[in-house]
């Protein structure tokens, strides 16, 4: 248990290192460093040098590399650019609104999806399950801005009950935020349980379907007791890490509610950060990002290694 | 000498594979339905050009925000453009684009992943835990770092899209490959003495393939989801293109007293979404894969 343990944390840290090599190398691609972003207009040869030796934009790749991971590590992202602040304190303030926005989403939305994929995965083809499976095919495959443009139409227009964009400070107090936060967490929350209850389906009709399930109805145990002692924990387990890998394309969501809303969040901040070609700041976010996947993805590995005893002794290479 | 026609079974008419899913196909309402709607969005974004009533570009400061009328169907927009011109118009490059960009995503992807669990070891190892933690990033962080510094040229959303929406068909084809490459199929074509590149080509390909176009279908409208918002975001059809995910955008001011602008390339790419979405369905069940565990991707 433990031994596994280590070596899901082991994964999570390369695939942080592996996410981190890639922005790096991917803003090393770009046109143009740091230093030519920085002066803009007021570049001149010496003047770029000086700044580049300042910055230690002169060293290799691989040590600037390094250098940026191992302070990263640490908590410290440099300097923000166009800011003239410590990337932290920029990420800080926004990372809670994005989080605040996210867990709220989550809080609502996954035991909502865990009660309508239960539902349409015992009434399989069915009237609930047609319902809900369309009304999920629909809020899944419209884009996040279509949805939310939806919402501020008919909420924000025709009810007028809830703001359309945000107009409150980064740094307001949380109930400040509260009345603008209800569309965007609305939003976020319709994407999800979208996502979530269609995998809950699946995984309740497969095991509602099985051999052992078939085998305890027709010896005649009670159906309640089918459902909820033999199938449901069986076909929760592989719910919890699919709807943790679902967390990434949810924050690139994230980020295209926020500018819909004109959220205080960290995906605001990115664009603006690119429209700044803000670079150290472009990197933090994105390395922060990350780190909120690789939690959660961890986290939810170890929640299913502790309900399966399967998976404790199964030895897998 | 005549048998009685009684004793002679009837032939047995073998149907091709493709006329054989296309009876499943028919029966499914909702796949019927997706279908349609697809076929009609392919032939307007076809013959927009010819019929479109206006100039889709064409500014009239006299006629701002007007709501729908006889002459302007779908109302004008905050210059005065018809919007009904626009939304017609608005679908033309996106579906290009995207569907230029899938092709390349699935087949570059397909390829690397037949061949990962084909070949498998080391190198399918270490290949796997890339895609991993490529998959694990979201998506819009690398469009938005290459398209902001490359531009948003066709070619490079093209082969940005492209390139980011194929990593995700490696970890399919990969597994549906692991999958028949165990088979006794297989193990006879190696019995046999046949070349690595015609198991690959002969045997394993056929069977993927049909893994493949369902995945085509999906990664095509994740793939119009992500071009419509980087469209929406300002980086990707450049102004005054019609394009929809940017006559949204342009919408967002005018939506207290114009919301027909937003409305009509809501529904016109709504529609399309959710047309694919319906269609890729109904053949992934055709074909006799249930797609239920849709990948979010």
């Amino acid at each position: 248990m433990l031994k596994l343990t280590v070596r899901r944390l082991f994964y999570s840290l390369i695939t942080l290192l592996i996410i981190a090599v890639v922005v790096f190398v991917a803003v090393e691609l770009l046109p143009g460093d740091t230093a030519t972003a920085y002066l803009g207009r007021e570049a001149t040869p010496q003047r770029l040098a000086s700044l580049r030796a300042e910055l230690g934009l002169d060293r290799p790749a691989i040590e600037r590399f390094a250098r940026w991971f191992a302070g990263a590590l640490r908590g410290d992202f440099g300097m923000s650019l166009a800011r003239d602040k410590p990337v932290v304190d920029l990420i800080g303030v926004r990372l809670r609104n994005s989080l605040i926005l996210g867990l709220s989403a989550a809080l609502i939305g996954i035991p909502l999806a865990l009660g309508l994929g239960i539902i349409a995965g015992l009434t399989r083809d069915r009237a609930p399950d047609l319902w809900i499976s369309t009304a999920a095919l629909i809020a899944m495959t419209l884009p996040e801005f279509v949805t939310a443009t939806f919402l501020i139409l008919v909420f924000s227009i025709s009810l007028q009950l809830f703001p359309a964009v945000t107009v409150v400070p980064a740094n307001a107090p949380i109930m400040d935020l509260l009345p603008n936060l209800v569309l965007p967490i609305v939003t976020l929350t319709l994407i999800m349980v979208a996502h979530i209850l269609r995998m809950v389906r699946t995984s309740v009709i497969d095991v509602m379907t099985s051999d052992y399930v078939q085998m305890a109805i027709l010896s005649g145990v009670p159906y309640r007791r089918v459902v909820l002692r033999h199938a449901l924990p069986n076909a929760l387990l592989p719910a919890i890490s699919i709807t943790a890998l679902t967390i990434g394309w949810l924050l690139g969501g994230l980020v295209i509610i926020e500018v819909v809303f004109n959220f205080p969040g960290l995906g605001t901040l990115l664009l603006d950060a690119i429209h700044t070609r803000d670079i150290p700041l472009v990197q933090g976010i994105a390395l922060a990002t990350a780190g909120v996947y690789v939690v959660v993805n961890l986290g939810a590995d170890v929640l299913t290694l502790m309900l399966n005893p399967r998976l404790r002794t199964l030895r897998t290479a | 000498m005549v048998a009685p026609a009684s004793d002679k079974p009837a032939p047995i008419r073998r149907r091709s594979r493709l006329s054989e899913t296309w009876l499943y196909l028919r029966q499914s309402k909702s796949g019927m339905l997706g279908l349609t709607i697809l076929v009609f969005h392919i032939l307007i974004a076809l013959s927009s050009p010819l019929i479109v009533p206006f100039d889709p570009t064409d500014i009239d400061a006299s006629l701002k925000n007007q709501s729908p009328s006889g002459e302007h169907l779908f109302g004008t927009d905050q210059f005065g453009r018809d919007v009904f011109t626009r939304v017609l118009l608005g679908g033309r490059i996106a579906l290009v684009i995207t569907l230029t960009a899938t092709v390349i995503a699935v087949t570059w992807g397909g390829t690397l992943g037949i061949l990962l669990g084909f070949l498998g070891g080391r190198i399918d190892e270490a290949v796997m835990r890339v895609v991993d933690a490529l998959l694990a990033a979201p998506y819009i962080l690398f469009l938005l770092l290459i398209v902001s510094s490359l531009g948003s040229s066709n070619r490079v959303l093209i082969f940005t899209l492209g390139f980011f929406y194929g990593i995700a068909v490696v970890r399919v084809a990969r597994a549906a490959t692991l999958d028949f490459v165990a088979r006794d199929f297989i193990t006879a074509a190696r019995a046999r003495g046949e070349r690595r590149m015609t198991i690959v080509l002969r045997e394993l390909l056929p069977n993927v393939m049909d893994i493949l176009l369902v995945e085509f279908a999906m990664r095509w409208s994740w793939m119009l989801l992500a071009f419509s918002s980087l469209s929406f975001l300002g980086f990707g059809v450049s102004p005054p293109t019609p394009d929809w995910g940017l006559m949204i955008a342009e919408s967002r001011k005018a939506l207290q007293f114009a919301p027909w602008t937003a409305i009509f390339p809501m529904i016109a790419l709504g529609t399309l979404v959710i047309g694919i979405n319906l269609a890729a369905d109904a053949v992934a069940k055709a074909l006799g894969l249930d797609r239920t565990q849709g990948a979010p991707v």
